[in-house]
């Protein structure tokens, strides 16, 4: 069985999965449940300044598909809404019940240096791991100057990292929020402050769905709505793309990655570790099915890992950093084309409208002698483009086939067609 | 011969309740939950097969996909728009041998999309929350149009009659609309009074008038209709049923399948119908099985279910054949009737075995006996040609055009009556639907009669 222990900013846990900063590492009672179930850690749901903040009655929003599967769901709670000293003595107590298991305090204050300090010393005297930076929370706090509002703003983000360094002598991590337009800037500023690790992404600001009989974004207080924080498995395709940006850019070589956002499954998993993170958080998942799903993300990585040959989750970490290139680094001479397995196929057409539809026009729809719908791909008109192998609801009955043309690689910009290109 | 089935001293058969639970629906409908599940198995097929394989070419795909989007009133118009009567379809169709035969899903090995008890599931939505009927009449004509039968073929008809401006009277024997809807198919498809409050749904348009208890032949001739309306539709089904040609074959116990069901449907209470101890029912149709198993749901402790030919050769579907045996329905195959035994009532029937012997069915010589003390025939019908002077028939039944026009001008048929009358009651509404365009064209001058 594969070794599932990993260290990020120097802390060693027993496995990678940690609870994120929310509702489920809210007190006590949650933690011990989650250690119970075998999470390697918990980020506690982020501290203020007190007195605690109040909380609005309807919290979440949803996203569902049409079969009522949650894609994702949104949230305009706030941070823990109990006072200061009842979190830290709960998270002594823990500390001490759950020796091999992570914590980390999470905190948010104003933009005031004293805030900051003041409250990572308390945070820090509780026993936790480590100290991890809210600069995500895009609901309420923002109202207030404090999570995203900080977060937003590169300067704050290296000036706020800098205080908790200062401050406390364990690893401190910076939360990024993803609502920002280049992740890449304040990865950098957290650097600059001193950041062990950065954990991303925050939650990202949405209004998840409008209730038409209210006429108000949902969740609906009374009458109004507000936008929330998105997360769940919708925005896993956000996270691992500010993942990637970070374990590949020149800027923050170095920096670890605490990765956060929509890892359901062992899978999930296995895919933010590739590109480069040394640890995991999940939050929503959890919310929705309970802390057990812990298992087999557990039990599913350690087999995928027993598979490929993985002893450790070093072996792999960040292998797919390298192959995570810019677009102007693919190969312009790479050529595939969709082949449909006719023994496979069930005839559902979708393919074809599809392609005739939105694409190129390159599956043919025609009705064979003995009467069975068939559909063929025109080699000369299909550009390689998926659609049809993605609609498909049979797995593996359309491949993408590479051709075999010989060429060499070619970038765009070595491209005889890029006008750049020529005018050298 | 209803008093046939009283000559033995009762039955302690099944109770009121028992009866009434036992001829519940046989396929229960969906919950909300269970069709919006249902509806995911749908993959959308562009071009869909199973469109192909309804007779009334509805839709699937789309209001599927209109279930699943919440909009189940939509649905249900995108259904009732090509088929009027998609809430008794949705029950009584064979959909194992239509639209759910053609699912692709079962190309994958995958259970088919259940497509007829999502049809119920949109229909019966807007017909209890429908505040008005969804469709609405084109402005008035002044065409009226006589329309013989208030079976399927004849309402499916005159509500596109209606549709299209015209004004229709149908004509029917009975005392009750809805033809074998009402009178014919099996109880446990047809629970809840459906039949009639489908048919109350259908006339909510407008411009259609019923006249009961008015047979062609009776006070009622094809002239005299063609005298006082502009086009006549004639969708009377079969009215005749076909003989065994035994001697006692008029005698108490021995009755037409079609009557024994007419008359279960027409029951309130149906613990009056005790029924035989021992039951046969000759045929290998929909209709064989239908009286079957409703004699076994009735109560009777053999009832055996005889066809002359194997099974490949009936033409109840596997699904209902399936049915009968779960019911506890003997099915005896390879046997032809050969004599009625019994003076005052039927006391048993003899059979001869059969087989195949250069390509046709012959006796063996070899018999055997069943005891029955009820004989239910199933063995097909006949047009009843007597009130339909004049038209062509063609194979003993109404030679039509690819219009739905026989050889008298200005005379339509469809339904079960015509030439290629399938025996599905979605056959006789897409009959009934298409025949209406015609006599609209035919109307206007457009196309020959």
């Amino acid at each position: 069985m594969a070794d599932l222990r990993c260290t990020i900013a120097g802390i060693e846990s027993i496995n990678p999965f940690w609870l994120a900063s929310a509702p489920p590492t809210d007190k006590y009672y949650n933690v011990v449940r989650a250690f119970e179930a075998g999470w390697g850690g918990v980020v506690w749901k982020t501290l203020g300044v007190d007195p605690p903040v109040v909380n609005v009655s309807s919290r979440y929003g949803v996203h569902h598909d049409s079969g009522r599967g949650v894609i994702g769901i949104n949230n305009i709670e706030l941070i823990s809404d109990r006072p200061l000293e009842t979190n830290l003595q709960e998270i002594e107590a823990c500390r001490k019940e759950w020796p091999d298991r992570i914590i980390i305090g999470s905190m948010m204050a104003e933009i005031d240096e004293q805030a900051w300090k003041e409250l990572a010393i308390k945070i820090a005297n509780s026993g936790v791991h480590g100290i991890e930076l809210n600069l995500g929370c895009p609901h309420g706090m923002c109202e207030r100057g404090m999570g995203s509002a900080i977060g937003q703003v590169p300067e704050m983000v290296e000036q706020t990292t800098r205080w908790v360094r200062e401050a406390v002598d364990i690893p401190v991590f910076t939360k990024l929020t993803p609502n920002i337009t280049n992740i890449l800037w304040p990865a950098e500023a957290a650097k600059q402050g001193g950041a062990h690790a950065v954990s991303l992404i925050n939650t990202v600001n949405s209004i998840v769905s409008v209730d038409l009989d209210a006429m108000a974004p949902t969740p609906v207080v009374g009458d109004k709505g507000t936008h929330g924080g998105y997360c769940g498995s919708a925005v896993k395709p956000i996270a691992l793309n500010m993942v990637a940006e970070i374990a590949r850019a020149q800027e923050t070589q170095g920096l670890e990655i605490s990765a956060i956002g929509g890892i359901e499954t062992w899978k999930d998993a296995a895919e933010f570790i590739a590109l480069g993170a040394s640890a995991l958080q999940v939050c929503t998942a959890a919310m929705l099915y309970g802390f057990r799903i812990v298992d087999d993300m557990i039990d599913g990585l350690s087999a995928f890992m027993d598979q490929k040959g993985y002893r450790s989750i070093e072996d792999f970490r960040g292998m797919a950093v390298k192959n995570t290139v810019d677009w102007n680094e693919l190969d312009m001479n790479f050529d595939t084309k969709a082949l449909i397995d006719p023994e496979t196929c069930i005839e559902c057409g979708r393919c074809h409208i599809a392609c005739e539809d939105t694409s190129h026009q390159a599956i043919e729809f025609k009705i064979a002698e003995d009467g069975k719908r068939r559909f063929t791909v025109i080699d000369e008109d299909c550009v390689g483009c998926n659609l049809c192998a993605h609609v498909c609801p049979v797995p593996d009955c359309i491949e993408m086939v590479p051709v075999k043309n010989d060429k060499p690689y070619v970038t765009w910009p070595e491209h005889p067609l890029n006008p750049l290109k020529a005018a050298q | 011969m209803a008093d046939g089935l009283n000559h033995r001293p009762s039955l302690s058969g099944p109770s009121k309740d028992e009866l009434d639970a036992s001829f519940d629906d046989l396929h229960k409908p969906l919950n909300s939950i269970k069709a919006i599940a249902a509806a995911e198995h749908c993959l959308y097929c562009y071009d869909a097969p199973c469109i192909q394989a309804c007779p009334t070419s509805i839709d699937i795909p789309t209001f599927i996909h209109q279930i699943r989007t919440g909009n189940v009133d939509g649905a249900a118009r995108t259904i009732l728009s090509e088929n009027i009567m998609g809430g008794t379809c949705a029950r009584a169709c064979p959909t194992e041998v239509l639209c759910e035969e053609a699912c692709v899903r079962n190309h994958g090995e995958e259970d088919p999309v259940e497509i007829g008890l999502l049809q119920r599931f949109a229909t019966d939505h807007l017909m209890a929350n429908a505040t008005s009927h969804p469709f609405s009449r084109a402005a008035n004509t002044g065409k009226h149009i006589a329309v013989v039968g208030a079976g399927p073929a004849g309402l499916s008809c005159a509500h596109r009659l209606a549709m299209l401006g015209h004004s229709v009277t149908v004509y029917e024997a009975k005392p009750k609309p809805g033809g074998l809807n009402e009178y014919g198919l099996a109880a446990y498809k047809m629970v809840d009074n459906f039949a009639q409050r489908e048919v109350d749904f259908l006339l909510e348009i407008g411009g259609i008038e019923i006249l009961y208890e008015k047979a062609l032949g009776r006070k009622l001739s094809l002239a005299d209709l063609k005298e006082s309306h502009d086009a006549i539709f004639v969708g009377v089904g079969l009215g005749n049923t076909n003989k065994l040609g035994l001697d006692k074959e008029d005698i108490p116990g021995v009755e037409d399948a079609i009557d024994f069901i007419e008359r279960l449907r027409q029951a309130d209470d149906k613990t009056t119908l005790q029924t035989a101890r021992d039951v046969i029912v000759i045929g290998g149709g929909n209709t064989a099985v239908d009286a079957a198993v409703q004699s076994k749901k009735l109560g009777a402790e053999n009832v055996t279910l005889v066809y002359r030919r194997g099974e490949d050769a009936m033409s109840a579907t596997a699904y209902e054949i399936d049915l009968a045996r779960r019911c506890g329905v003997t099915v005896r195959l390879w046997s032809k009737p050969q004599s009625i035994k019994g003076d005052t009532h039927v006391k048993a029937m003899k059979f001869e075995r059969t087989r195949i012997m250069n390509g046709k069915l012959v006796g063996t010589g070899e018999t055997y006996k069943i005891p029955a003390d009820l004989v239910l025939k199933a063995i097909g019908q006949q047009l009843n040609l007597s009130a339909l002077k004049g038209l062509e028939i063609a194979g003993g039944k109404l030679a039509v055009s690819s219009t739905f026009a026989t050889n008298v001008s200005g005379v339509f048929a469809g339904g079960d009556c015509i030439k290629n009358g399938e025996d599905l009651t979605v056959q006789a509404v897409e009959d009934g639907k298409q025949a209406a365009h015609a006599i609209d064209g035919y109307l206007k001058g457009d196309a020959d009669g």
